[in-house]
């Protein structure tokens, strides 16, 4: 037993806190401390200027031009990122698409879309989900029929994170109607620019614009544009789930949520005492703290696992559910802690409502409404727990 | 970074998983935890002869080294197949003995049984709140005082009491024969004794003994903390072995998923608090041990009760019997929450850090 990391850990680490101390600009660092949305000019800067240090395809290896880091590596790497409030980098074609296409991917495939990923020419987005198709996602019905050299597409894809920004999106489409709904499905790559695709705006609770609806109609694209055999979809579909998911905890995120949430109730007075002196509150807080220090052991005894088998086990389907449950209790305590200075609405703040600066106020109440996606997307909980039942209780 | 046990620690626990196995079945712990004298006294020697104690001591005594990891090793094993023998005093004993540097032959060689009495009842985890108080009497001490709920003072040959002393805390060995010991069983097996010391002769071990009490307690905790988890794994995995069983309704029960998502919760619980305890026992002896025990304790004890609660339940009518093991690992799983610090005492210390 060992919870320290190695003196090349160590050393990575301090590699990485100074390469972010010196090449993460203040000012975007400012836009994500204040939890506003970012702008895709933004996400583009700091994309860049990761994948000038070779840094931004984490988990790629290093054959694809990623850093070949380690399961620990890439643990610190995101650790250190939180610690200095860099935006999370987008997942779709870095983390999900690019993973797909070394394995599942033809040469020309390779050669043609990773580089793109890297260099940003290429913003992509995921069409998985349907209305009718959320956690069932096997029941989905969006289809795509061969005619000659091409699929002809036809249906609607839900749920579509940053769609808004993205130049191209990978779908999962049923191909065969006739067969048993897992093995009827392909992976489908579709340049967003084809005639007969609509992009229309979800607007979230919290009034955010991040999730849209994707219509096709009669949408053609190349028969070369199929991922890995035609009705093997599912299988695709399933790697993605289970791959790389160590970071599924989001344990760095509830690092900084935690300090917000003292942050705040320092501030806060409440019957002539700051709030954290308040016994209750703080054995709010205390507890959620607990678990998360419990959470961060957790996840490194996943991380180990995944480093000594050289693939994360279903555990990770614990670190989903538990994880999103310790971020969500800090963000309602954040919420809390404010008390009525929570309520104005982001963009109606002004001098007169200031409390402590917008960073601590201005989207608090928003981040509350829109974190409670977590436990929703990716799997929701619920579904996590049926993984759970399957592969850990085995019932 | 490295998760897994040295090759000597998987020996110990690999070699008492066997043991407890073979010799101690749950239907014999029954048998013998809640009469006099409240353990088994045979099991106890073998434990001793197969070097248990040895595990816990430090290297320059002859042990294993008595860190952190060492103690959850074996306390797992004991939770495992909820042990009730004394062992858990005869580690605190060992820390303040060794926090003495006095000698511990005695106790390693089961020759000596010891027993460490700090609770009171009107201070059942405080020890700024003690009341016990020594005196100074010819050439040794004479304490006045009640210790309550001394977890193996119905075995103990020998007592550590914490008691007031010159300002601060001692810690003072006293004879069982010099104390008036009522002993008892407990709700959850195994025994303890309210020791009455009225004017008892004392030797005095350690004076100004605040810290010293303070890293037996941390010590207590871990082991307490690990044989919970030993405790909970068990207990999950006869309910799910349960549902697997049980039918109603023409199915087994556990087709039913109002019952393995809870099983799931019970499951995540337990994997949070292994962790906790890894934690605690890595910082045991550090400057911020305390800290950590009592997180581990607080989470300890919610996932403690869920697990109890939960597997009561979810069996139904079976695991209220005295017959089915689940009951005696519930009781134990709930009981324990109240040795060393509770959940709520242990959140009030991590609330302190806040305003410090």
């Amino acid at each position: 037993m060992d919870l320290s990391y190695s003196a090349e850990d160590l050393a990575f680490r301090d590699e990485v806190r100074a390469y972010l101390a010196e090449n993460l600009p203040e000012r975007i660092s400012d836009l994500v401390r204040a939890g506003g949305e970012l702008t895709k000019e933004v996400i583009e800067e700091w994309h860049a200027i990761l994948n000038k240090r070779g840094w931004l395809a984490t988990i790629w290896p290093k054959e694809f031009g990623g850093p070949g880091w380690s399961p620990v590596q890439k643990h610190i790497f995101e650790e250190e990122c939180c610690r200095a409030y860099a935006p999370r980098i987008v997942p779709f074609g870095l983390s999900m698409l690019g993973p797909v296409l070394q394995v599942f991917g033809s040469k020309e495939q390779q050669d043609h879309y990773l580089p793109r990923i890297l260099d940003g020419t290429d913003w992509w987005c995921q069409g998985y989900s349907e209305p009718g198709a959320g956690s069932d996602l096997a029941s989905l019905k969006t289809k795509a029929e061969r005619d000659g050299d091409e699929w002809v597409i036809n249906g609607q894809k839900t749920w579509t994170t940053l769609g808004q920004h993205a130049d191209w999106i990978f779908c999962l489409c049923r191909t065969d109607p006739d067969a048993k709904q897992q093995e009827g499905i392909s992976f489908i790559l579709v340049d967003m620019a084809t005639p007969g695709i609509e992009v229309r705006p979800i607007k979230l609770i919290e009034g955010g614009y991040e999730v849209n609806e994707i219509f096709f109609t009669d949408v053609r694209v190349p028969i070369g544009n199929l991922v890995g055999k035609e009705n093997k979809g599912w299988t695709i579909a399933k790697f993605l789930l289970t791959h790389e998911r160590t970071g599924i905890a989001g344990v760095g995120f509830s690092m900084q949520a935690l300090e917000e949430v003292k942050a705040i109730a320092r501030k806060t007075m409440r019957g002539g005492k700051p709030l954290i002196e308040d016994p209750l509150f703080a054995a709010r807080i205390a507890q959620a703290e607990i678990d998360l220090e419990a959470m961060k052991i957790t996840n490194l005894r996943m991380l180990f696992k995944a480093q000594e088998q050289g693939a994360p086990g279903p555990e990770t389907s614990l670190l989903k559910i538990k994880g999103t449950v310790i971020n969500q209790e800090l963000k309602d305590l954040a919420r809390r802690a404010l008390g009525p200075a929570a309520a104005p609405f982001p963009g109606h703040v002004t001098e007169g409502n200031l409390m402590f600066g917008p960073a601590d106020t201005e989207h608090n109440a928003a981040r509350y409404f829109n974190n409670r996606k977590t436990s929703i997307f990716g799997g929701s909980n619920e579904i996590q727990r049926n993984i759970v039942t399957k592969t850990m209780l085995e019932l | 970074m490295d998760f897994n046990l040295t090759e000597d620690r998987q020996m110990l626990a690999d070699t008492l998983n066997r043991f407890l196995g073979e010799q101690y079945p749950v239907e014999h712990r029954i048998k013998v935890a809640y009469d006099a004298p409240y353990h088994d006294p045979t099991l106890w020697d073998q434990l001793v002869e197969l070097g248990a104690l040895y595990a816990l001591a430090p290297e320059d005594a002859g042990g294993m080294g008595g860190t952190g990891f060492d103690i959850s090793v074996l306390f797992e094993a004991l939770g495992k197949t909820l042990t009730p023998e004394p062992v858990l005093g005869a580690l605190m004993a060992l820390r303040l003995l060794t926090a003495a540097g006095a000698d511990q032959e005695a106790l390693l060689t089961g020759a000596t049984k010891y027993a460490v009495g700090i609770t009171e009842i009107d201070a059942p985890y405080e020890l700024g709140q003690i009341a016990t108080v020594a005196t100074a009497k010819g050439d040794g001490f004479a304490l006045s005082g009640r210790k309550s709920t001394v977890y193996g003072g119905q075995a103990a040959d020998v007592v550590l009491v914490a008691a007031k002393h010159g300002g601060g805390l001692g810690v003072f060995a006293v004879s069982a024969s010099d104390a008036n010991i009522t002993s008892y069983g407990m709700m959850d097996g195994g025994g303890a004794a309210e020791v009455l010391l009225d004017d008892a002769p004392a030797t005095l071990l350690l004076a100004d003994a605040g810290a010293a009490l303070e890293d037996a307690i941390n010590a207590g905790i871990v082991a307490i903390c690990a044989e919970a988890v030993g405790a909970m794994e068990v207990t999950h995995a006869t309910t799910v072995e349960y549902f697997k069983q049980r039918k109603q309704f023409g199915v087994p029960i556990g087709k039913f998923q109002v019952l393995q998502h809870r099983a799931v919760d019970m499951l995540t619980e337990i994997e949070q608090a292994r962790s906790i305890v890894i934690k605690a026992a890595a910082e045991l002896g550090g400057d911020e041990a305390s800290k950590y025990a009592s997180m581990a304790k607080n989470l300890i004890g919610r996932a403690a009760r869920l697990v109890a609660e939960e597997s009561i339940q979810m069996h139904g009518g079976i695991a209220m019997t005295w017959e089915y093991a689940v009951s005696h690992y519930a009781k134990r799983l709930i009981m324990l929450d109240a040795q060393l610090g509770d959940t709520d005492y242990h959140l009030t210390q991590v609330i302190k850090s806040y305003t410090a």
